[in-house]
């Protein structure tokens, strides 16, 4: 910010807490604006999440929170949670190493190879997640095409079963939700100024050195924001298990579907659903609040 | 080029190949299997054909799902882009307690698991006594689109000048006329890219939907998974490549109103 800029926001600040002092019902009038969407919001989605989560506790019996006790002290309840943290964090990590050597080559292509990535990214973005997951069934065959690379390249020497199996099942998250991974480090990497890094090599410093003190703080945002992306829609994926692993998989979603649509048990599907709701809102949470540290430290 | 450089940047392309490959290969696949004469999936197929193409015309449930899935797609991105746009200048331009907090819940629906936001809507809806299918899937799907916009329009009211409007209005113009002449036209790419967004992720929506259907109201992903449940044959590939093609040119447009590079701020 130019010092007149800061020195306008100064006195725009003073001015505000004047206002504030002297009126402080007064709301400008375009932050009315926000009242219709908000509105709608916490109606359509605020409200029946509370409610969803006070049912959970506050049955016809009054206050209780026995259907968690229940839940945790089921060892099956924790083998569930742990399959689907395992392939949301599998699916994470992959997208991750994966993806961020992609954001670069996407920022350093231009013309026509730079076109050739950026439909890559985004044509598979606007493709529904059943017609790739059916795809990926297709894919993963022990005689499609997965299996007869692998035999072409002599990794393996007889077709691997692949669908049905967790390595499947990555396989498709990772390919589904990898845009969501690119593009968040794609938007920062963009805006490194390369004249830094040529800053550090002038005064001595190693590649290695340039990218773990230079490269990688400034892509932390977008690692932040892509990683939360990756991680809160792959922990509540439900299509991609459905097709590629089956019923035997049991992952959060997965019993929550089944005891909502076909068991009609909606006490066991209510604890299961704000199992999955209080870990969506912990990855926010916890993403908020690092690329807030993120902001500080710069 | 130092060695260590040169290394980094094989890295980098060999991945990249890689992550091309692995992104494409789902479409490609999809789309030459719905053009093979044989019921199972074999690549490449003995012989070519379009019959599962003239099936899908046999299909009695799959022209009015599609209809019920464009008409809520399109009448929820209408919705959303008009609350969004609205809610974003207020963040943008408004000064009012819990401002950010007000961003942060508009796009909060995008990170939280769609089957508990499904079922906690149809939760609420029977609680109101809502039992109509199709609004029901409207107030699901405004809550799915309604994200798109906001971060999108916000993010770009956030580079735009507003001392052009007082300049607008200095030289004579209304607000509302200056707020039309100015402010629209440079948020153009920003509706427009985030409302291909918000359009395809209602259009895509399978873990809300699930809950808010009926019978005779079924959208196309719930419809399409209900039929590989059933009959695993290429009708699906048939219909998949007619939307990935529908896909290609749409992105097309896309790309000539505003560039790729303006989609990939989604």
């Amino acid at each position: 910010m130019s010092p007149t800029g800061r020195e306008t926001a100064l006195a725009g600040e003073l001015a505000l807490g004047r206002r504030r002092g002297r009126l402080r019902e007064r709301v400008e009038p375009i932050s009315l604006l926000a009242l219709p969407g908000t509105l709608y919001l916490s109606v359509a989605f605020g409200v029946p999440l509370l409610l969803l989560l006070v049912r959970s506790v506050y049955g016809d019996g009054g206050l209780s929170v026995a259907s968690y006790v229940r839940f945790f002290e089921d060892p099956f309840s924790w083998a569930v949670i742990w399959n689907t943290l395992k392939a949301a964090l599998l699916t994470t990590l992959i997208c991750l190493l994966a993806g961020y050597p992609a954001a670069f080559a996407l920022a350093r292509a231009s013309g026509a190879l730079q076109a050739l990535l950026l439909t890559a990214l985004i044509l598979p973005l606007s493709v529904g997640v059943v017609v790739k997951a059916f795809a990926w069934t297709i894919l993963l065959r022990s005689d499609g095409i997965v299996n007869r690379l692998l035999l072409l390249t002599g990794l393996t020497e007889a077709p691997v079963r692949l669908i049905f199996t967790q390595p499947g099942l990555i396989l498709g998250a990772v390919n589904v939700f990898l845009p969501f991974m690119v593009l968040p480090i794609f938007a920062v990497v963009k805006l490194i100024d390369r004249s830094l890094l040529d800053a550090a090599a002038t005064l001595g410093a190693s590649p290695v050195h340039r990218f773990l003190h230079v490269t990688l703080p400034l892509t932390m945002p977008g690692v932040i924001a892509g990683v939360a992306f990756v991680f809160s829609m792959s922990v509540s994926m439900y299509v991609i298990p459905t097709l590629l692993m089956g019923d035997r998989f049991k992952t959060l979603s997965i019993l929550i579907a089944r005891s909502f649509l076909f068991m009609r048990d909606r006490a066991a599907g209510s604890t299961l659903a704000v199992v999955l709701l209080l870990i969506a809102v912990a990855v926010v949470v916890a993403s908020a609040m690092l690329s807030r540290r993120h902001q500080h430290a710069r | 080029m130092t060695p260590a450089e040169r290394a980094a940047t094989v890295a980098i392309w060999t991945v990249t190949a890689a992550v091309v490959l692995v992104l494409l290969a789902p479409l490609v696949v999809t789309v030459a299997v719905s053009f093979s004469a044989s019921p199972v999936f074999n690549l490449p197929p003995p012989e070519w054909s379009l019959r599962w193409y003239q099936r899908t015309a046999r299909l009695r449930e799959l022209w009015p799902s599609v209809r019920l899935s464009v008409e809520i797609a399109l009448l929820s991105t209408g919705i959303s882009l008009v609350l969004g746009t609205l809610c974003a200048m207020a963040v943008a331009r408004g000064d009012f307690p819990g401002k950010t907090a007000v961003a942060t819940f508009m796009v909060s629906p995008l990170m939280m698991p769609g089957l508990v936001v499904g079922v906690a809507i149809l939760q609420a809806l029977r609680e109101a006594g809502l039992r109509d299918a199709w609004l029901g899937l409207l107030i699901g799907h405004v809550v799915i689109t309604l994200p798109y916009v906001t971060r999108t329009v916000l993010a770009s009211l956030s580079l735009f000048d507003f001392t052009l409007i007082e300049a607008a209005r200095t030289l004579g113009c209304s607000y509302p006329r200056s707020l039309l002449t100015v402010m629209v036209p440079v948020l153009a790419p920003a509706f427009l890219t985030s409302g291909l967004f918000a359009f395809l992720a209602s259009m895509d929506n399978y873990p809300i939907s699930i809950f808010l259907i009926d019978a005779r109201n079924k959208t196309l992903p719930i419809l399409m998974l209900q039929y590989l449940e059933e009959n695993p044959d290429p009708t699906i590939a048939a219909i998949s490549a007619g939307l990935i093609l529908l896909t290609i040119v749409v992105l097309l447009v896309a790309d000539r109103l505003v560039g790729l590079r303006r989609l990939a701020e989604f």
